[in-house]
């Protein structure tokens, strides 16, 4: 049995679901951070994969960007979350709903 | 060679930097030294590159060089990049030739300034820019050095900025630049909207070849000309150049004489075949704006006391002449006249620099008078580029301006009035140019001499000396009558006292009357023949008794005597007073007549006028001692000849203000030297005089004759002293026919309204219009924020939703 | 060869995000998350992104996973989550719905399209060339994607100088007694 370029995609859109669902349901930032990247590696998946179905290295390029993207994200998410806890100990992005309009 | 070119730039660019960087560090001569050696340099270059020009042929010297790509926008191309032909090349010699000369003299003048090394950063930024707008290959570059010289001249004109008159000032030449900058900016727009292109090479050939339509030449040349008006001072936006003499003399002469205000010129000879394509009237406009201007400015200067404004309304006035010679096509005449006056405009203005230099900054020519002896070195240079500028054989002058004059004659219907006005704009000239050496350099020495101001000071002075003088006899006199009046209450109580001791006196006579004689004798016996004690001692007392009376009127006679003394005593007293009062009341009369006097000689004495009178020394009888201490300054003070570094540049532009004029001769063709040399420039557009060669010389004469006439007719005046110098020097001329004051009345009045209107509008519309979406965006957002709960999880749910909704509709469409 | 990679490093691709989003522990989820990158960067050399798995491996499971670490130990919040607790009401049903209705929806029109949505896949012509994947990669990135390029170098720079800013501790003047200290302490209740 050949392995189609349609398995990638399943297989990243059941990663992408996956990490949805995360986001949708953990409390602890940190957690729903992991599920974003999990949902960006499930599209950095479908990129190669499309990349490879039709040799086109722009869907490569494209995973580099979105990696940069990914990197450039969590490093002021994180800075974000610090700062955050460090004022309000064990704080979770429920607490941080008093920033409504 | 000519790659060398965009170092003439670049050189005073590079001072600009180092002594922008450095210039505090490098301090005070250093600073003025290495600007100097930049613009030397530039002209070193110059003309290294003028000489590559020469060397190639006539019609191939027309070099461009590229430095980069300043502005790509599709069709829009602008190059960074210099243009090198006969006009600029003239151009750039004299600019950087005379900027040297003057970067040398500052550093004599600017002596002592604490500004000294920023005066050079804006001297090297100013030389910098006016390069650029001379070597530009492109309307968009002389741009940038159009409005740099703005700039630097904004900057120079305020150099001493703590004077609010010389900050407004500045301001004044920068907004009325403005105002030319819009034509000349609109001109551009036009150009590349008609041709696409906004290079020299693009835009001449297009006009030369007929590609532009008459109507857009026209318009182009004419606003051409209102930024020409703006940046070369002519009628109407004249006014701020004689204000722009706040600045430092060196930034005058670099301005007025061979910059800035020549660069309006310039830019109407290098669109020479826009000006030929136009329809007539936009060159015939320029030559009466210039005779006009020209004229009128000559008007002006004859009124002023100011030995810089002369000038500057001089440089307005030559300006004029350059105008009327490009609006008949003179294009070689404007050139060769524009470098004549800039050897000897820059002459002019440098040694009246050294001449307030030498006077402690004073800056009025009647006070000057007689200063040959003081100056001798500045007195000569300064002659020289009276005769040059007065156009007498064989000057600079002569050969240009007479030039001009062939021109006007020559050209057509109108010339003849052109020329008219030019000659008397011409005699003109060489008569308020006479006026100022007169006054400075010859005549009585005046600058020890008391102002009308000092005078009247004095004279207040000394009545209030006189007026003094009598409020102490008057205070005296008060105290004496007080005195007197003391006294005089004394004589009563004495005279009372006399009264009270005689009738004392007489009732003491009746009593001693009334003892009887025998009684008393019989006493006297008694206490002789008394033996007994105590019978002597009852007799005694009974004679005491008896001889009391009598003892009584001796006292009371010895009382009156007494009275009488004291009496006698103050009435001396009262006599004494009276006489000293009268001596009181002599001098208190001496003193009000001697008021009277004085202030009747100050009626008489004082000056009419508030202004220093030229004719003979003012009349200080009877005030020599009270004048302000002042004028005993001046006295002990002598003017003193400048520098020798500020002498130097002055004894070379005089050799060209004497010789400029061989650059070209009108005898033959072989020696019009600059007419074969700008040819390439001119594209054939030159007009070419129809007079023959005895006309131009009758010319000539007429003009000579002129210009010797209105000099001995200023020597009559201004030297010899016949005649009244206020019958010329009439006070609409002094302020330059009200023109600033009614340009003020109209941007107060109907201006200010105008400001306000368009102030309103925008307060109100278009600030409202932004508001107004401010609220709008307010107002929904209040609304929206309804939907927010706060909670990033349930966004992210609708992001999903939407998602899911978004797939379920590509699902719909799809076609499987 | 490529099925047995395939259904080795999907396994552990799908196992690895399940553990992220099931495991209660932080530090147990970053684990997870480690082995779902890897799987991924197997996938990535399967497909001939031989470039981005490394990189996959060095930024992702080096780099970004290292920090994951850091700020949970460093923040102490590696308590365990109690997944139970659900405090939005209807979320957590909702997610669910839409797990089940989007993973759906993708594989009906995967699976129905077939390669109607992928396109045909041309084995072929494979990526691999004489010229190696960075070479090309290198290529494109400097001549097309220049401007993006430089944009992502604005972009990293500008995260790094906010990550500085926000990561600062917070400003001393927080803690500052009042100026009049001489003053009665106010009690301040929160």
């Amino acid at each position: 049995m050949d392995v189609t370029d349609t398995w990638y995609v399943v297989l990243a859109a059941a990663l992408f679901t996956i990490g949805a669902v995360g986001l949708l349901v953990r409390r602890n930032p940190l957690v729903m951070f992991m599920c974003v990247e999990l949902m960006l590696n499930a599209v950095n998946l479908t990129f190669v994969s499309f990349a490879h179905a039709y040799h086109d290295l722009s869907g490569q390029i494209s995973v580099f960007f979105v990696l940069v993207v990914a990197a450039a994200e969590v490093v002021v998410g994180l800075a974000i979350v610090v700062s955050v806890l460090r004022r309000r100990p064990g704080a979770t992005p429920h607490d941080i709903a008093i920033l409504k309009g | 060679m000519l790659d060398l070119v965009w170092l003439i730039p670049a050189l005073p660019l590079a001072g600009f930097l180092l002594l922008l960087l450095f210039g505090k560090r490098l301090g005070e001569p250093l600073a003025g030294w290495l600007a100097t050696l930049m613009v030397l340099g530039s002209f070193v270059v110059a003309c290294i590159v003028f000489a590559g020009l020469v060397e190639r042929p006539g019609h191939e010297r027309f070099f461009s060089q590229v430095l980069f790509s300043w502005i790509p926008v599709g069709n829009f191309q602008v190059d960074a990049g210099f243009l090198v032909d006969p006009l600029a090349m003239t151009m750039v010699l004299f600019v950087t030739g005379i900027a040297s000369l003057i970067h040398l003299y500052s550093i004599g003048y600017m002596h002592g300034d604490e500004g000294f090394p920023r005066f050079f950063v804006y001297l090297n930024l100013f030389v910098f820019s006016m390069l650029m707008l001379v070597l530009g290959d492109n309307l968009l570059v002389t741009f940038l050095g159009w409005e740099g010289v703005g700039a630097c001249s904004y900057f120079l004109i305020s150099f001493w900025f703590t004077d609010r008159g010389n900050a407004s000032a500045g301001k004044k030449a920068f907004v009325t630049n403005r105002v030319g900058d819009w034509g000349f900016m609109v001109a551009i727009f036009l150009t590349f909207a008609t041709i696409g292109s906004v290079r020299y090479a693009d835009v001449l050939t297009a006009a030369k070849t007929g590609e532009v339509a008459v109507v857009t030449a026209t318009a182009i040349s004419a606003l051409l000309l209102v930024g020409a008006v703006g940046k070369s001072a002519q009628l109407p936006l004249f006014v701020w150049l004689p204000d722009a003499m706040a600045g430092p003399t060196p930034v005058s002469a670099l301005i007025h004489a061979a910059t800035m205000v020549t660069a309006g010129v310039y830019l109407l000879a290098r669109m020479n075949p826009m000006l030929a394509v136009a329809s007539d009237w936009v060159p015939h406009l320029i030559a009466w704006v210039g005779a006009i201007t020209a004229l009128f400015a000559a008007t002006v200067a004859v009124a002023q006391n100011d030995i810089k404004r002369v000038l500057a309304y001089s440089t307005i006035s030559q300006l004029g002449y350059l105008f009327l010679a490009v609006g008949v096509a003179g294009y070689v005449p404007a050139m060769f006249h524009m470098v004549t006056h800039a050897f000897f405009k820059a002459l002019l203005f440098l040694a009246a620099g050294a001449v307030i230099h030498g006077m402690h900054g004073e800056q009025d020519m009647r006070r000057y008078g007689g200063l040959y002896k003081y100056m001798p070195v500045t007195c000569g240079v300064f002659i020289v580029g009276w005769l040059a500028i007065s156009g007498i054989f064989p000057f600079a002058g002569f050969w240009s301006k007479d030039e001009i004059l062939a021109y006007a004659w020559d050209a057509g219907a109108q010339g003849k009035a052109l020329w008219l006005i030019g000659l008397a704009t011409a005699l003109l000239t060489a008569f308020y140019m006479s006026r100022q050496v007169f006054l400075t350099f010859f005549g009585r020495y005046r600058y020890a001499d008391p102002t009308p101001e000092e005078i009247n000071e004095a004279w207040d002075a000394r009545i209030a000396a006189a007026r003094s003088e009598l409020a102490e006899a008057e205070a005296a006199l008060e105290a004496g009558r007080a005195e007197q009046e003391a006294a005089r209450a004394k004589v009563e109580p004495a005279e009372a006292a006399l009264v009270g001791a005689r009738s004392e006196v007489s009732a003491s006579e009746t009593a001693a009357a009334a003892v009887p004689v025998a009684q008393l004798e019989a006493a006297r016996v008694a206490v002789d023949t008394a033996t007994d004690k105590d019978a002597k001692k009852a007799a005694q007392a009974t004679l005491r008794e008896l001889e009391k009376p009598g003892k009584d009127l001796d006292k009371a006679r010895t009382g009156v005597t007494k009275a009488e003394t004291a009496l006698t005593k103050a009435r001396d007293g009262v006599t004494s007073l009276e006489a000293q009062i009268q001596e009181v009341e002599a001098s208190v009369t001496a003193a009000r007549a001697r008021v009277a006097e004085v202030e009747a000689m100050a009626a008489r004495h004082r000056p009419t006028v508030d202004k220093v009178s030229v004719a003979g020394p003012p009349d200080l009888a009877g005030i020599e001692d009270y004048l302000p201490a002042a004028v005993q300054h001046r006295r002990e003070h002598h003017p003193h000849e400048s520098p020798a570094i500020m002498l130097l540049p002055l004894v070379v532009l005089a050799a060209g203000a004497i010789g400029a004029g061989a650059l070209n001769l009108p005898f033959s063709d072989r020696t019009k030297f600059l007419e074969r040399w700008l040819e390439p420039s001119l594209f054939g557009n030159e007009h070419h005089l129809s007079l023959s060669g005895v006309g131009q010389a009758i010319l000539a004469v007429v003009a000579v004759a002129g210009a010797v006439a209105a000099i001995v007719v200023a020597a009559r005046v201004y030297l010899r002293g016949l005649g009244r110098p206020a019958v010329i020097e009439q006070p609409v001329l002094e302020h330059a026919w009200y023109i600033d004051e009614t340009l003020a009345r109209i941007a107060s009045g109907p201006g200010e309204l105008a400001f306000e209107g368009t102030a309103r509008f925008d307060r109100q519309v278009i600030d409202g219009a932004v508001n107004g979406v401010g609220e709008v965006v307010r107002v929904d957002g209040s609304l929206l924020r309804r939907f927010q709960n706060g909670y990033v999880r349930s966004y992210a749910l609708g992001v999903a939703v939407g998602a899911i909704v978004l797939i379920g509709l590509f699902l719909s469409r799809a076609s499987f | 060869m490529e099925l047995a990679v395939f259904i080795v490093s999907g396994v552990i691709l799908l196992a690895g995000a399940l553990g992220v989003v099931l495991l209660a522990n932080p530090v147990h989820c970053a684990l997870s998350l480690v082995a779902t990158l890897f799987a991924v960067a197997v996938l990535f050399i399967v497909q001939d992104a031989q470039f981005l798995a490394a990189v996959q491996v060095i930024v992702y499971a080096g780099a970004i996973v290292v920090l994951f670490l850091f700020v949970i130990m460093l923040m102490g919040i590696d308590e365990a989550e109690n997944l139970d607790i659900e405090p939005l009401g209807g979320q957590r049903p909702a997610a669910h719905v839409a797990r089940v209705l989007g993973l759906g929806l993708t594989l009906v029109v995967l699976l129905a399209a077939g390669s109607t949505v992928t396109g045909a896949a041309n084995p072929a012509t494979a990526i691999q060339s004489d010229t190696p994947n960075i070479t090309q990669l290198g290529r494109l990135l400097f001549s097309d994607y220049v401007f993006a390029f430089e944009a992502t170098a604005i972009l990293l720079t500008i995260s790094v100088v906010g990550a500085v800013v926000l990561g600062r501790p917070p400003s001393r003047m927080d803690d500052v007694a009042p100026l009049d200290a001489g003053a009665e302490p106010v009690e301040v209740k929160a």
